[in-house]
């Protein structure tokens, strides 16, 4: 019965505003405002509405609200799907919290739990370290940088980028292993007697992190920076403003959508990464995504890795809007 | 001036930095590719190889991925493109109630993780393939069925790669003059032939632009296509799985042609793109001296 | 092939906003007929409703005696040249010009020897291979132009097409124009604000304002017998005298103006005791007196030696001055700043009209 609410709601509401579109049209009374089949011929406003349905309706509202519901079914063999054991439960959830019950005791699930919340506070931690090594860049790019070093230095930023995330973090990882780079240096500097186990402590985590998202953080930045009219900071310099105080107040209020966008971004891919904690995780590392990868590839469990996900979803939803509240910014400007 | 020194100093070393962090693991598993020992090294340098990139072509699974990341990717040219295209069409066209809703769904698959986009995009189709019977259909003895890692891969990622092309057409069509579309329909064209013969030599550049970003974003995406794939298997879900295995420096040989080909990618554009630039400028002179001339040579009338 | 354009009783709303009050005209069948009128008076409004792109609120548009209600501008038999001009710039000028003809699915041989024609027909012979944004502003004028000839329209609609162009081009392009209208022999509809370019150029002219037509007729009619206090001032230069209907006999009406009694033609008809404006153009001054209703005494507040005439400025009843335009060799002595100057003028050039809104306000 839901299902088919699901199914039929992005239909209604399209309905709904063709429906008002349609009325205000009409009352209006201006011959210059036309219809959508008038604007557009026949042929070209099928396109346009089939193209922009299947894809609004096919591959983004339907899949997130059917995996919603998804979330709340029981693990069942496909001929017991829709039959009398497919009731909405609130299982797959529970056990996010609570575990396997094992007889009568309530324990919590305190890996999953604590995975959670490690991975939304290192990407918090993350976001805020990529923020701070890309926004003296951005800033020099946007305000200092020549012209000519500028087109260099945006080459440069991106050639790396264009190598696979994957091939990123197993290069960080030879670098950063037991017998990599870094150990050898630091051990022929004679800084340390051992070899330090980057990767074990999620140092190497933390880095591949912080490393795989700086385009991400940079781009906005650097569009938002650039858009400063410069004598603004040439009179704040003017009437006495220490640097330190130009920026605090006078760039980074400017340049709040593009931190806005840059922080979502990274929250967003860090939270949601997958590579990185897959290869460059230590034995304990505990990061929430690859649990998500689990529950469908190990335990094999679709309805609960469905819930996982909407969790994930929800934190990330929740997060976007808390970025947007603080620093009063609307849904337009965090795109590109 | 001391302090501006000091700070023309201090942005150096920043740059230097950053960029080291930048480059550096790049340049150290480039080194590796061509260094004999199995395990990647820099340093020592032993002897220079180039073996691991013949272990490469030799790897019948990595070729496999590599051919279905490139199916992959022109199936999602053919569809991000277009609907990306009309999207953009459609949002500056939209009932303005209805604007911010529009712009919401449309934008939210790039914010969403992509293991969500992948993970909701496998349980949809394969209950709707299951509902609607397409799951599995034989043409030719070949499985066309729409329940398949290619074409739900190609699904997953062209739902936030639409977006992707969506925005650049939208900032191509921002300056498009259309008093040219009037112009057009004056002369008599039909709706469709405005679109063809107008429209989209207009966006050409913004065709191209976002057909080269779907592909890398499509041939490059890991967390949706790893759901995605099913039992299938792309160069980076391949790559992926080589490296959960262990490290061998046959897959910094593939880094580096990886590299190789988007320095090759970024110089043409770079040539291509003062072509364009030269081009420009040699009619706007032209267009200067015809104006200087115009008044002299203002001929009768046949 | 040419064909007359009817307005019937055509109101164009913009939901509460009047932009044509019931207008009413027939343009016949080969004729330059332009409309003149400050911006916003609803002229390119009228325009657009011709070629097709808006469709009246009320009344009926007619071209060639068939009603156009709800047919499209792409199936109307008119062209418009844009205001921007609107060329095609990724296409040749060739290209640009045939383009009406490849949509109507003309086979590529046929268009390359129509797109010759039109090149000579427009001087620009051997620039069809150029692209548009290689050519200066006159010529691209000429393409445009050249674009639209080439579907062959029954009506040409012309917006504002000279006035991007500086003064010297505009000048030249008048006469092209002109030239090619006649040679062509087709219906041209001009919209313009430069009155000097719907004088030059037409054959009759419609002056609109604020939505309404307020007078139609050929250049020398406008000019010298307006039926407005509008079309008075702003057509040419024009002094108004306001005041009102003293005494009326034969054709003539005296006003009661700030500068005492002054006789001029009235052809509307006024009676005595309505409110009323007498216009002299400052062509027909004189520096003698006239008699006693067709002089004008006002202290002189500045002359303005122009070569082959002279303008005297003298304070007026309002803020405005009283403007006169004294030929070199006109009789009399041109006073000098500060005295008090007595002009005439020959009642028989001047207009009594119905107060009403005036161009500068």
């Amino acid at each position: 019965m839901l299902k088919t609410i699901i199914i039929l709601l992005p239909f209604v509401l399209i309905a709904v505003f063709w429906a008002m579109a349609a009325r205000e049209r009409r009352l209006a009374n201006d011959p210059s405002r036309k219809s959508f089949f008038e604007r557009n011929g026949a042929v070209i406003s099928t396109y346009l509405l089939v193209a922009v349905g299947f894809w609004a309706i096919m591959m983004i509202v339907l899949p997130q609200l059917y995996m919603v519901d998804y979330s709340f079914h029981p693990k069942l063999p496909p001929s017991e799907r829709g039959g009398p054991k497919d009731v909405y439960t609130l299982a797959n959830y529970k056990f996010f919290l609570f575990g396997p019950q094992i007889g009568n005791e309530v324990t919590w699930n305190t890996t999953h739990i604590r995975a959670f919340f490690l991975t939304i506070g290192a990407s918090m931690f993350v976001t805020f370290v990529n923020f701070c090594l890309c926004y003296p860049l951005a800033f020099y790019l946007a305000q200092v940088a020549t012209a000519q070093r500028l087109r260099l230095l945006m080459m440069a930023l991106i050639v790396p980028f264009w190598v696979n995330e994957i091939l990123r973090a197993f290069a960080l990882r030879i670098m950063l292993g037991t017998s990599g780079l870094i150990n050898n240096a630091l051990i022929a500097l004679g800084v340390i007697g051992e070899p330090i186990d980057f990767l074990g402590l999620d140092i190497g985590l933390y880095v591949g992190l912080s490393y795989a998202y700086l385009l991400m953080m940079i781009f906005p930045l650097y569009n938002a920076i650039e858009s400063l009219d410069k004598n603004q900071i040439e009179a704040a310099r003017d009437l006495g403003a220490p640097w330190w105080h130009i920026h605090l107040f006078v760039v980074m209020p400017f340049a709040k959508p593009g931190i806005a966008s840059g922080c979502t971004m990274v929250f967003m891919l860090s939270a949601g990464a997958l590579a990185a904690p897959l290869f460059l995780g230590g034995p304990n590392s505990l990061w929430f995504t690859p649990i998500v990868y689990d529950r469908f590839f190990q335990a094999f469990n679709w309805p609960q890795g469905a819930a996982y996900a909407f969790i994930l979803l929800l934190a990330c939803i929740f997060f976007v809007l808390a970025v947007m509240k603080v620093f009063k910014v609307g849904l337009g400007e965090i795109t590109r | 001036m001391n302090s501006r020194g000091i700070m023309k100093a201090m942005i150096a070393v920043y740059l230097g930095i950053f960029f080291t962090y930048l480059f550096g693991p790049l340049l150290v598993m480039g080194v590796t590719a061509f260094n004999t020992p199995t395990y990647p090294q820099a340093f020592p340098f032993q002897t220079f190889t180039t073996h691991w990139f013949a272990d490469l072509l030799g790897d019948r699974d990595m070729m496999e991925g590599l051919w279905n990341s490139i199916i992959i990717g022109l199936g999602v040219i053919c569809l991000a493109v277009p609907v990306g295209l009309a999207a953009a069409i459609v949002m500056t066209q939209v009932y303005w109630r209805a604007r911010s809703l529009y712009y919401l769904v449309v934008v939210s698959p790039v914010l969403t993780p992509g293991v969500i986009l992948g993970i909701s995009t496998v349980i949809f189709w394969k209950d709707f393939t299951e509902a609607t019977g397409t799951k599995q259909i034989e043409i030719l003895g070949m499985d066309f069925g729409l329940y398949s890692g290619i074409f739900l891969s190609i699904i997953g990622q062209s739902t936030f790669i639409c977006a992707y092309c969506m925005l650049v057409f939208l900032s191509r069509l921002q300056r498009f003059d259309r008093a040219q579309e009037e112009a057009a329909l004056d002369l008599g064209a039909s709706f469709p032939q405005v679109f063809w013969h107008i429209l989209l030599p207009f966006l050409r550049p913004a065709i191209f632009s976002s057909a080269i970003l779907a592909f890398l974003s499509s041939f490059e995406n890991y967390n949706t296509t790893t759901f995605a794939i099913l039992a299938n298997k792309t160069l980076v879900t391949v790559l992926a799985g080589r490296v959960r295995q262990g490290t061998t420096p046959a897959l910094s040989a593939l880094a580096v042609i990886i590299v190789g080909i988007s320095l090759i990618g970024a110089i043409a554009y770079e040539v291509l793109r003062r072509r364009e630039d030269r081009i420009a400028a040699q009619r706007a002179k032209v267009a200067r001296e015809a104006e200087r001339d115009g008044m002299a040579a203002v001929p009768q009338a046949a | 092939m040419s064909a007359d354009v009817e307005l019937d009783s055509v109101t164009i709303r913009f939901g509460d906003f009047v932009a044509v009050k019931s207008a009413t005209l027939k343009i016949s069948n080969g004729e330059f007929f332009s409309f003149l009128g400050p911006s916003g008076c609803g002229k390119t409004t009228i325009l657009r409703t011709v070629s097709g792109f808006l469709d009246p609120s009320e009344g009926t548009v007619r071209i060639g005696g068939q009603d156009m209600r709800g047919i499209g501008p792409n199936k109307r038999p008119t062209a418009l040249i844009f205001q921007n001009l609107a060329l095609f710039p990724l296409m040749t000028v060739a290209d640009n010009i045939t383009y009406g003809l490849r949509v109507r699915g003309v086979p590529h041989a046929e268009r390359v020897k129509r797109a010759d024609e039109l090149l000579s027909l427009i001087a620009l012979p051997d620039q069809g291979k150029k692209m548009v944004n290689e050519l200066s502003g006159g010529q691209k004028q000429r393409v445009a132009i050249a674009r639209a000839l080439a579907v062959e329209p029954q009506v040409l609609l012309l917006d504002e097409p000279l006035s991007a162009l500086d003064l010297k081009l505009r000048q030249h392009m008048r006469n092209e124009l002109r030239a090619i209208q006649k040679r062509v022999g087709i219906t041209f509809i001009y919209i313009t604000h430069d009155q000097g370019e719907a004088l030059t150029m037409s054959d009759r002219i419609a002056v609109m304002n604020a939505g309404v037509i307020e007078q139609v007729g050929d250049g020398k009619t406008i000019y010298d017998q307006p039926a407005t206090a509008f079309v008075a001032s702003f057509v040419g230069e024009n002094n108004p005298f306001a005041g009102r209907v003293f005494a009326v006999d034969d054709g003539f009406a005296v006003v009661d103006t700030g500068k005492g009694r002054l006789r001029g033609r009235n052809r509307r008809g006024l009676k005595v005791g309505d409110e009323a404006i007498l216009f002299v153009r400052p062509e027909s001054f004189k520096l003698t007196a006239g008699g006693e209703d067709s002089t004008v005494a006002a202290p002189v507040l500045n002359v303005a030696f122009e070569g082959n005439m002279s303008h005297i400025f003298l304070k007026g009843p309002t803020k405005k001055e009283i403007t006169l335009t004294i030929g070199r060799d006109a009789a009399g002595h041109i006073p000098a700043q500060g005295e008090t100057a007595r002009v005439g003028f020959d009642p028989q050039a001047a207009t009594v009209l119905p107060a009403g809104k005036l161009a500068s306000d």
